[in-house]
């Protein structure tokens, strides 16, 4: 079984001839399309492609140096553009869109020697917590298929849970990778913003949006982490910082470490199986040799409202490009141009878009600026003073990922502020720009996944990656198999 | 400001969304619900408060996000049509405009 294994063992047995990276493609393809039935996890399953890709690989391997994760297979969220596959983002309004080209991080896995067997499900445009908002049915969870995945990028987190793929690239603007991640029982980090690029991600809110990573283990998510970040010319907002060696900042070290924790957020809503689960965690770290030390950020608890104004203005503004002219869906037989964009965009966007898309541009208008965006983008100054001030004490923050564990598949689903609640420990991280670690830490009694996050300072993925990495080898149980597996 | 039915039909409006009376119904509430919720922020005093602007970190404002402009081959007539639902020689068709 190729999960049981890092990445780094897969591509070595690939390289020394023990496999070839055409039958451990064959294998995840075969496991995608066997259990799509029940998880609905890919939205295109990519076997022609796929095997192709991997006797490239094989072929290659004959004369060139092995590349990092040569043959290494991974499932991409369908919101991140791929030459010759589909990219729909869980919408009508995409459909079956072809990119005609490749966002910067599948040209880099590529150039990696990975190999890409399929595009997975997810929220439309990356918005929600649960999947529910796919135009394509709901993902399944695989520790139990009548409840949600979470989201937004449901459909990786269950690729990964359920084995089918080592590792898969998600987007998080708000906690769609680190959320899924914890409901589904894997690893899922979230970068510092402008770490990797977002040239060829479909845009949602431009200035939360980030790249992630799901893998079953830490070190995997570092090496993936290796191949996509750095500095990008199609995307200003990368930042000019040198990419460090992950993997060789998993050195097991953890004294003298201090991991702030912020007392407060343990409290009220919390589910009481995360806190008791998160708290060990905790303990473990304490037992470890790590320093706990008490920290406050007095403004997390605004988070949610500053992150549904600051992201649906921004989705109001990027999701105005969809107007059935250039690509997609078009409405039919509308009489003239402005009937055409207002019903290509009212029948090809479901209701979660347009409630964001309304909410944005109410914010927006003329009047209600100041009083919205404006005081939103104030208190997130202040948020991200609260976290400078913190990480002043501290060298990382943990926190549970969500509130809860997986809810069943249909019980937030009329209910849109219950729904953003899910939220509230993972916005700050984009509203603050900094990383986020969403590792698991166990089932709760009802045997679903709980993970704990760690939150560090801008640039400290290799912290957080160690931290993550020492807590999973000091507590491997904590990595299970769901029912549903390959 | 509890915001009502007219609002909603507004606002779709300049969002170029053509809802119906039903959708108006079930966001009118669903929206109004959300601005009371995000209205908390009135308690923060945030005089003399610079706004953030953007996501950037410090090392990211500081990367120069300029380039030479160099002319480069772009997506060429052929791949930007492709996905067009509409297109005819060589250009995108939409609906008459007037």
């Amino acid at each position: 079984m190729i999960t049981s294994e890092t990445i780094t063992q897969t591509r070595d047995r690939i390289v020394t001839g023990e496999t070839n990276a055409r039958s451990v493609a064959e294998s995840a393809v075969g496991a995608a399309e066997k259990l799509n039935g029940s998880l609905n996890a890919f939205l295109e399953i990519d076997r022609q492609g796929a095997v192709t890709r991997a006797s490239e690989v094989d072929a290659q391997l004959k004369n060139d140096a092995a590349p990092v994760l040569a043959g290494v297979p991974i499932a991409i969220k369908d919101n991140i553009c791929v030459r010759g596959l589909q990219t729909s983002c869980g919408s009508k309004i995409l459909g079956d869109y072809h990119p005609p080209y490749n966002a910067t991080v599948i040209d880099r896995l590529l150039a990696a020697g990975a190999v890409i067997i399929g595009k997975t499900n997810c929220d439309e445009f990356a918005m929600g917590s649960s999947n529910e908002n796919s135009a394509f049915g709901t993902v399944k969870n695989p520790w139990d298929t009548a409840r949600v995945p979470g989201g937004s990028s449901g459909g990786s987190a269950a690729a990964v849970a359920a084995g089918i793929v080592p590792v898969a690239l998600g987007s998080d603007t708000g906690g769609s990778v680190r959320q899924p991640a914890s409901l589904c029982g894997v690893v899922g980090l979230k970068p510092t913003y402008g770490r990797n690029s977002r040239y060829g991600l479909v845009a949602f809110a431009s200035s939360l949006d980030q790249i992630g990573i799901f893998a079953r283990n830490v070190s995997d998510v570092a090496t993936v982490l290796g191949v996509i970040a750095g500095r990008d010319p199609h995307d200003a907002t990368t930042a000019d910082v040198p990419v460090p060696d992950y993997v060789a900042a998993l050195n097991g070290e953890i004294k003298g470490s201090r991991i702030g924790f912020p007392r407060a957020l343990f409290g009220r809503g919390l589910d009481a199986d995360v806190r008791a689960s998160v708290e060990g965690a905790v303990q473990t770290y304490r037992d470890l040799g790590a320093e706990i030390v008490e920290v406050d950020l007095p403004h997390a608890k605004y988070a949610i409202a500053v992150y549904y104004i600051i992201a649906t203005a921004e989705a109001s503004s990027n999701l105005a490009r969809f107007d059935g002219v250039r690509y997609g869906f078009r409405a039919e037989e509308a009489p003239e141009l402005r009937s055409m964009y207002r019903r290509t965009r009212e029948e090809g966007f479901g209701p979660e878009v347009k409630r964001r898309i309304m909410l944005g541009t109410y914010v927006l208008s003329a009047g209600y600026y100041e009083a919205y965006y404006h005081k939103a983008q104030q208190v997130r100054t202040l948020l991200k003073d609260d976290f400078r001030r913190a990480f002043a004490v501290c060298d990382a923050i943990i926190t549970p990922t969500s509130p809860t564990t997986a809810f069943m598949i249909g019980e937030k689903v009329n209910d849109p502020l219950a729904m953003y609640l899910n939220d509230i420990y993972t916005v700050t991280a984009n509203l603050a720009g900094i990383p986020g670690l969403s590792v698991p830490c166990g089932l709760s009694s009802a045997g679903l996944p709980v993970g704990f996050q760690l939150l560090g300072p801008y640039w400290s993925e290799p912290a957080l990656l160690r931290l993550g990495d020492v807590y999973q080898q000091a507590r491997p149980s904590s990595l299970a198999r769901p029912p549903v597996y390959a | 400001m509890p915001i009502n039915e007219s609002d909603i039909e507004k606002i779709a409006q300049l969002a170029h969304l053509e809802i119906s009376r039903e959708e108006v119904k079930v966001f009118a509430p669903q929206i109004a619900e959300i601005v009371t919720y995000v209205e908390q922020l009135n308690e923060v005093d945030t005089r003399s408060i610079e706004p953030a602007l953007g996501g950037l970190t410090p090392e990211g404002e500081l990367t120069a996000s300029t380039r030479d402009d160099v002319v480069a081959p772009s997506l060429g007539q052929r791949l930007a049509l492709e996905e067009a639902p509409d297109a005819a020689a060589g250009h995108f068709r939409v609906p008459k405009i007037l």
